[in-house]
């Protein structure tokens, strides 16, 4: 009944989602923020800490929501890691145009976060995706809480 | 055959709404989505299509023959509405954009000029949050405090916590769902005025959506104001409804100034127009207005007695076969309740539930509903809810119960 979903509801989403590998509070972390989308009840919180040379160094997150933020979540956890802020960031707006229009250019550079690319054919759900990414620029910016639904 | 089929036929009344043809990615539209706002009949396009092709122009100040006549047609609509709300008197009909906008002006006039810093507002704990925000900003700007009455774990008003709010005496108004969007709860009205009343409070309901499946009778239930919008009631956006005791909104302020609100104007002062006029600046939604004239027509021809039964029988078949479905729990156990079904699936979130279903066509609404503190009450953080309408069918309930069935089959 339902393999017109399995674009979206794909092995690894539904693995990612229901089992995160990344689900949990860092024990010491240099900065956090809030995800909220209140309108649809999503919450994601990131914790951060970064190596001595300012990239980052560990991630991890709690969630409270549907498979594609927690998948998400926990894709984005993997794809960042190691990252500088400023290549995080860049990662980001690649991540958006590629939740928005399908299209993802420089794919490779983040190969992980290829099983939400049809996301984008959902309109309704690329802000579940793009929550956690939302928390965890906040974080990189020292601030403390984020949406995606404005 | 259920109940309500041999009120009405249920075929005919779907043939009404042109958008129950369309299809969804190619399967037959399944709306369970109409406490958000219901679908329209033939009957309302064509009312307002033909105001804009024969008969429209501003109201209420045009000498001219379109001017007298659209104005004469967006007025019938408040008698319309007077009739349904068996009012006393047309002028208690004040047109508005919406519940939200009805709340708005109640907060701003009623609670700013009328209630004193020190008095209290009581709602309860399952109110949309367009009669929750209101009320906390005429707390913040006039001293008013703001009181929330419990629920019970079945999704009913604490009847006992209710009147213990009241009993200091200074409570002047309660603002409370007459029936929650997202437990489908009645609250009992009479009793609950009467209670309010004893104690010295007014009382306004948001019959938002009660007043799409039961007769009001504003005198019967004795309250004192009442607000409904007019698209949950297969009308169009755009145009509510605040109704208000004559002597109330006559001692109420006017909320919005500008045009159509006054007597007269000159740079050193101006003079309101009697009730129901002075609450209603500027140019009104007229088009919208002879559209719900339409609405109301068309749910007065199929009457209340059927529409309450049609939803009472869809209500009765849903939480039986939602409470059959393994992994299924419906959200409000509430003893008079309406057709809104909340539920939650154990593996599942609401929302990749949602997506699923309305790949097979069936919408229902997914979240929070705008009662976010409901939620926190429930221990919640979303829920689905399938809510239906004049032209929902027991089929179609076998729909959303089937699919729920194969969506936890497929999240195993």
């Amino acid at each position: 009944m339902f393999e017109d979903v399995r674009d979206l509801y794909n092995a690894a989403i539904l693995e990612r989602g229901r089992r995160p590998h990344h689900m949990s509070k860092l024990a010491a972390f240099d900065a956090t923020a809030k995800g909220d989308n209140p309108m649809c009840g999503d919450r994601v919180t990131v914790w951060l800490k970064y190596a001595p040379d300012g990239r980052i160094a560990e991630t991890g997150f709690d969630a409270r929501g549907c498979e594609i933020s927690k998948a998400s979540a926990d894709l984005m956890v993997e794809a960042v890691q190691g990252q500088a802020p400023a290549d995080t960031r860049a990662m980001f707006e690649r991540f958006r145009q590629m939740a928005q229009t399908g299209d993802c250019p420089a794919c490779a550079a983040f190969a992980p976060l290829a099983p939400l690319a049809a996301v984008h054919a959902y309109p309704s759900r690329i802000k579940c995706a793009t929550l956690p990414w939302h928390a965890l620029l906040a974080a990189l910016e020292g601030t403390t809480n984020a949406t995606s639904e404005s | 055959m259920n109940d309500a089929a041999q009120f009405f036929d249920i075929k005919a009344i779907r043939a009404q709404f042109p958008i129950l043809s369309e299809k969804i990615r190619g399967k037959d539209l399944v709306f369970l989505d109409s406490a958000a706002s219901a679908q329209k009949p033939r009957a309302v396009i064509d009312a307002m299509v033909h105001a804009m092709e024969h008969q429209y122009a501003n109201i209420h100040r045009g000498l001219h023959w379109m001017s007298e006549r659209t104005t004469e047609a967006y007025e019938l609509t408040r008698d319309a509405v007077a009739r349904l709300l068996n009012a006393r008197d047309r002028s208690e009909i004040v047109f508005v954009r919406n519940t939200t906008e009805a709340i708005n002006l109640l907060a701003h006039s009623y609670g700013r000029a009328i209630m004193k810093p020190g008095q209290a507002v009581v709602i309860s704990a399952m109110e949309h949050h367009s009669n929750i925000v209101p009320w906390q900003m005429l707390r913040d700007a006039h001293g008013i405090e703001l009181r929330v009455a419990p629920i019970t774990d079945a999704g009913e008003l604490d009847m006992a916590a209710f009147e213990a709010l009241l009993a200091d005496g200074r409570v002047g108004l309660v603002a409370i769902t007459h029936m929650s969007n997202v437990l489908g709860t009645y609250i009992p009205a009479e009793r609950i005025v009467a209670i309010a009343h004893a104690h010295g409070a007014k009382v306004m309901l948001d019959g938002s959506q009660s007043i799409v499946h039961r007769r009001i009778d504003v005198q019967a239930l004795d309250a004192d104001f009442f607000v409904f919008t007019g698209h949950k009631l297969y009308g169009p956006t755009g145009i509510g409804v605040l109704w208000g005791r004559r002597e109330l909104l006559d001692a109420m302020p006017p909320f919005l100034g500008g045009g159509d609100m006054i007597s007269s104007v000159s740079f050193e002062r101006s003079t309101w127009a009697d009730t129901p006029h002075k609450f209603e600046a500027g140019t009104p939604a007229i088009i919208e207005g002879i559209g719900l004239h339409a609405a109301i027509q068309f749910v007065e021809a199929i009457g209340y007695p059927a529409i309450a039964a049609h939803e009472a029988a869809l209500t009765e078949h849903a939480l039986a076969k939602m409470s059959a479905i393994e992994g299924v729990t419906v959200i409000g156990r509430a003893q008079d309740r309406g057709g809104v079904v909340s539920f939650t699936l154990d593996r599942a979130h609401a929302h990749d539930v949602a997506t699923l279903l309305d790949r097979q066509g069936i919408a229902v609404r997914a979240g929070q509903h705008c009662a976010e503190p409901l939620m926190r009450r429930l221990g919640l953080d979303s829920t689905a809810r399938a809510s239906f309408g004049i032209y929902t069918t027991h089929e179609e309930i076998d729909a959303l119960a089937d699919t729920l069935t194969r969506i936890r089959e497929f999240f195993a």
